[in-house]
């Protein structure tokens, strides 16, 4: 009992996901020009940036934390984070990249968002040499602590000011189609909402999957 | 006294930088040699050169400049000194004496630029206050990036790849933002349609000296 008290989450976010695939692939949606039938991404593609924000977010808590105490299961924690939501960055890049290929006509195209992510992808790749440069383990934490704090504010900027300030092709920037109040109704909120929530827990369930395999491993190593 | 301290740092920084001047002498000899180079292989070929790429090809031989300025800022000085200032000066101090002197670097490396490019490749700014106004934001983007990513590349092995691995990322959203601004200015549009740029730049410049002056003294401490 007292087991399945902490393990609801886990329950919630299978039960989540398995309605938004179910209600995201059958459920009714709203008929735009260009969009079609691929405003269903809108639970695939959006929903990793979600995900990938949170979990990166809660990688900065735990560099923090590390920071504070120098307790070196925080920054253990913290490069999970990190990896896992590295993870979800490249499955939203695929996600929006086969959106693209219908609603665009190109895999790849200039787009200030898709360019943010790329950077973005560069600057946490930098973290994982920075990690592998440092042979001290105390050194290590608190250097990459201290990179990943401030890579994640460069990175705030780059994906929520700068697109801003030029026209991107996305839906809801440069006059086209988009899910705002007029557009995104009641149907679909109830399947992105959900969605959210469910890509989110599932986040954080593979971070803690991994990070106690790093723990068992270290103590093997021990 | 905090100011008065930062204020010793800066002149120490600049009297060594005079007692051994090759290291200044090194950066001006790189920028003309590179402003020679670019224009050997753009204007001297084709005889022309497109306003936009004259001014993004400023723009990069004065990112390459500043990696190199600012690169050196910490592992110029041995590793025993820099425990001896570690035993008399706060690190807030020696993070802005660092920040404050490599601005005023990255401002002299820019005005000999610009006039020495200007000098080979031809002037087509139509607004030239605004472009020094670009040139003073980019200035003290460039030091203070580079400053706290030159304090953490030096505590890794390789810090001269760490440095450029780290920087190039971190530095693009000021980059896009600086090409923007100046970009405005070469067209001759007038400063006063340009404040919110202008008015961006200063605050992600802001939030960069804001979060050194936080995360450098976790660098510092050994």
């Amino acid at each position: 009992m007292e087991t399945l008290k902490r393990q609801y989450w886990k329950i919630l976010s299978i039960i989540l996901l398995i309605y938004t695939v179910y209600a995201g692939f059958n459920g009714q949606v709203p008929r735009q020009p260009i969009l079609n039938e691929t405003i269903r991404n809108l639970y695939f593609h959006v929903t990793m940036w979600f995900t990938m924000i949170f979990l990166l977010g809660t990688s900065v808590y735990h560099s923090i934390q590390y920071l504070r105490k120098s307790d070196l299961k925080s920054d253990l924690i913290s490069s999970t984070y990190v990896e896992v939501g590295m993870v979800f960055a490249v499955l939203g890049l695929i996600t929006g990249s086969i959106w693209a290929k219908f609603t665009w006509g190109d895999w790849w195209t200039n787009d200030p968002k898709l360019n943010s992510v790329a950077i973005g992808l560069l600057i946490y790749l930098a973290y994982s040499l920075v990690r592998s440069s440092m042979p001290d383990e105390m050194q290590k934490a608190r250097i990459s602590s201290v990179y990943n704090i401030f890579a994640f504010v460069i990175f705030m900027v780059l994906i929520w000011i700068l697109p801003r300030m030029t026209d991107s092709l996305h839906p809801g920037n440069g006059g086209n189609p988009a899910f705002s109040k007029m557009d995104l109704d009641n149907r679909m909120r109830m399947v992105f909402y959900p969605a959210i929530i469910g890509w989110t827990l599932l986040g954080f369930w593979i971070a803690q999957l991994r990070i106690r395999i790093k723990n068992i491993e270290q103590q093997n190593e021990l | 006294m905090a100011l008065t301290e930062i204020f010793v740092l800066i002149r120490k920084e600049m009297q060594l930088e005079w007692r051994n001047k090759y290291a200044i002498h090194g950066l001006v000899l790189y920028l003309a040699a590179t402003i020679f180079i670019c224009y050997l292989s753009f204007k001297a070929k084709q005889q022309s050169i497109h306003p936009i790429m004259w001014n993004t090809l400023f723009w990069i031989i004065l990112l390459f400049s500043a990696v190199n300025a600012v690169g050196k800022s910490f592992t110029q000085e041995s590793a025993n000194r820099n425990i001896f200032y570690y035993t008399f000066a706060k690190p807030e101090s020696v993070i802005f004496s660092k920040i404050i002197y490599n601005t005023l670097v990255m401002l002299g490396v820019s005005l000999i630029g610009i006039f020495f490019y200007s000098w080979v490749m031809g002037n087509p700014v139509g607004n030239m206050p605004l472009y020094l106004i670009s040139l003073i934001l980019g200035a003290i983007g460039f030091a203070s990036t580079l400053s706290l990513v030159a304090g953490i590349a030096a505590q890794g092995e390789n810090s001269a790849t760490l440095m450029a691995v780290m920087s190039f990322p971190l530095i693009i959203p000021l980059l896009l933002l600086l090409l923007k601004l100046s970009k405005s200015a070469l067209d001759g549009i007038s400063l006063s349609e340009n404040w919110d740029e202008i008015a961006i730049l200063g605050a992600l410049d802001i939030i960069v000296i804001v979060f050194s002056g936080i995360l450098f003294p976790y660098i510092w401490k050994h």
